[in-house]
């Protein structure tokens, strides 16, 4: 691999560009490898970077049905912060976010992580409790957040309007080492990394099936053949209840619709990350200007990758009141991808009933900050069988009652 | 967007006038029962990709519960039936295997 540095681009520069290579190679499916990932998103890739990088194991393929990061990593609104509230949650959360700080320099690709601050505006009294205590929770956890009033609100994103008459500005919760990355760039710089280190990442390559003997897995049947493994982790957000049904287990898992959408491109006006978690609202400003809107989620199971047009109304009509500016903007593009959500909105990092196959699933509505720290926990869960990061975050949890509850934490209304 | 006709109260109108409540037909499990049992009831859903049976209420008609069966990959509405049911009426079973040849009857739930 050539690495990328300013005076690669200068020696590039002298000789018409002609000596960059592909990032990764396209690669062709082996007969049998010790561990197989079905899904080439970010989560799928970066447990395949952290299995080479943290245990020597490269002899990894990765499988991905359609295009790489074409999934929920490249439909998301790349949102980074870690104020979650269980213990659990802020450990994975604020690992993950740690990584990002560094990734860059790790993966030697920009990942464009810019640490802008998030806020996350309090807009009724519930929240305002809410968010307090997740302030409290995380000093105690080591997370950096502290709960601000409406003023100094204002005083980050001028733009805001925090008098409105149905959801007035009461403060809220800002984590400044929060932010933003290129969420192509994160799976791009995972392939890369991952291809040179020995791995196949293979795309247009569907799985089919789990072949299993005497209830532990031995390869996958895809649309391009038959390929064994040793060990298998499903690390495909939306579709995971379709895999495992293949493999003969059940999830609690439910998969909708989330959609987002961007404005057309304007000059810099907000350089913060606001969520307004009370109208499904959420807002960032991209470097090439436009801005960018999360929305909520359909009520219903969805596997379309499209989401209802009175869900961008109702996010958009909310907004303004806030943002009147965004009144004026043309919205240029909107899209939809199919998320895992579980019942106590927790990711599930589990062993499954069949032996040596992993399950990595269930982030829901926010993934996309998961990315490198899942990577990591899932990583060592599968090499080790057990991680410090997933002990919290197995399937059993559901039968034993003992829930990650960040749904009533996160004061969404589901 | 969705165009759903509700059995109760005979509209036909668009989704934002219904709510969407998840799979029907679930068995109840309670006091008693196996643990695994339990949990199913609780929190293991089909999430099918395909056919899926569904409960809806009419939020802001009616009010009442009803039953719809709808296919989670094209958005194709199937049919809607009485909640007074704990399985789908024949012509609504009838209709999705004109419909989707490949599906498999025995997954409708009994």
């Amino acid at each position: 691999m050539k690495k990328y540095s300013v005076f690669a681009v200068a020696r590039e520069a002298m000789r018409h560009h002609t000596g960059w290579n592909r990032a990764w190679r396209d690669a062709q499916p082996k007969a049998k490898y010790d561990v197989i990932i079905i899904g080439a998103g970010g989560h799928g890739l970066a447990t395949a970077y952290y299995l080479g990088k943290n245990f020597g194991i490269t002899n990894v393929a990765i499988l991905e049905k359609g295009w790489l990061g074409g999934g929920n990593t490249g439909r998301n609104t790349t949102i980074i912060r870690s104020n979650y509230l269980q213990d659990p949650s802020a450990a994975i959360y604020e690992k993950s976010r740690s990584l990002y700080e560094t990734m860059s320099q790790d993966l030697n690709y920009n990942v464009m992580f810019s640490p802008r601050g998030v806020i996350m505006l309090a807009q009724t009294e519930h929240e305002v409790r809410g968010y307090k205590r997740t302030a409290h929770a995380n000093a105690l956890q080591g997370v950096q957040t502290e709960f601000i009033d409406a003023a100094r609100v204002k005083e980050l994103c001028p733009i805001m309007d925090i008098d409105g008459p149905s959801y007035p500005v009461l403060g809220g919760l800002w984590q400044a080492r929060g932010g933003t990355a290129r969420h192509d760039a994160v799976a791009w710089g995972y392939a890369r990394a991952c291809s040179d280190m020995g791995m196949d990442v293979i795309q247009k390559c569907e799985v089919t099936g789990i072949r299993q003997e005497g209830g532990k897995v031995v390869g996958v049947s895809t649309s391009r053949g038959d390929i064994g493994c040793d060990k298998l982790g499903m690390v495909v957000a939306g579709h995971s209840g379709h895999l495992a049904d293949m493999a003969g287990f059940r999830l609690p898992i439910e998969s909708v619709a989330l959609q987002a959408l961007v404005s057309e491109p304007i000059k810099p006006c907000m350089d913060v990350v606001v969520m307004a978690n009370t109208v499904h609202g959420y807002l960032s400003q991209s470097d090439k200007g436009e801005m960018v809107i999360g929305g909520g989620t359909d009520g219903y199971n969805n596997y379309t990758q499209r989401g209802s047009f009175h869900h961008i109304e109702e996010t958009v009509r909310a907004l303004v009141e806030t943002f009147p500016m965004l009144s004026r903007l043309k919205m240029l593009r909107q899209w939809g991808g199919i998320v895992d959500v579980t019942g106590d909105r927790s990711p599930i990092l589990s062993k499954t009933p069949v032996e040596n196959i992993f399950i990595n699933c269930g982030w829901g509505t926010g993934g996309f900050k998961a990315i490198p720290g899942s990577g990591w926990a899932m990583a060592e869960l599968m090499a080790k069988g057990r991680s410090p990061l997933t002990d919290a975050f197995g399937l059993e949890r559901f039968t034993e009652g003992r829930f990650i509850d960040e749904s009533v934490a996160a004061g969404v209304a589901h | 967007m969705l165009t759903i006709h509700c059995p109760n109260c005979g509209v036909t109108a668009e989704e934002t006038e219904f709510h969407a409540h998840g799979e029907a037909h679930l068995k109840r499990f309670g006091p008693g029962s196996s643990e695994d049992d339990f949990e199913s009831y609780l929190f293991m859903r089909k999430n099918p990709k395909g056919v899926h049976f569904e409960r809806w209420r009419h939020q802001y008609g009616c009010g009442k519960w009803f039953h719809v069966a709808r296919c989670t990959t094209t958005l194709e509405i199937f049919g809607s039936y009485s909640a007074q049911t704990t399985e789908p009426p024949k012509e609504i079973i009838n209709h999705i295997e004109n419909r989707r040849p490949d599906w498999n009857a025995t997954e409708a739930p009994k």
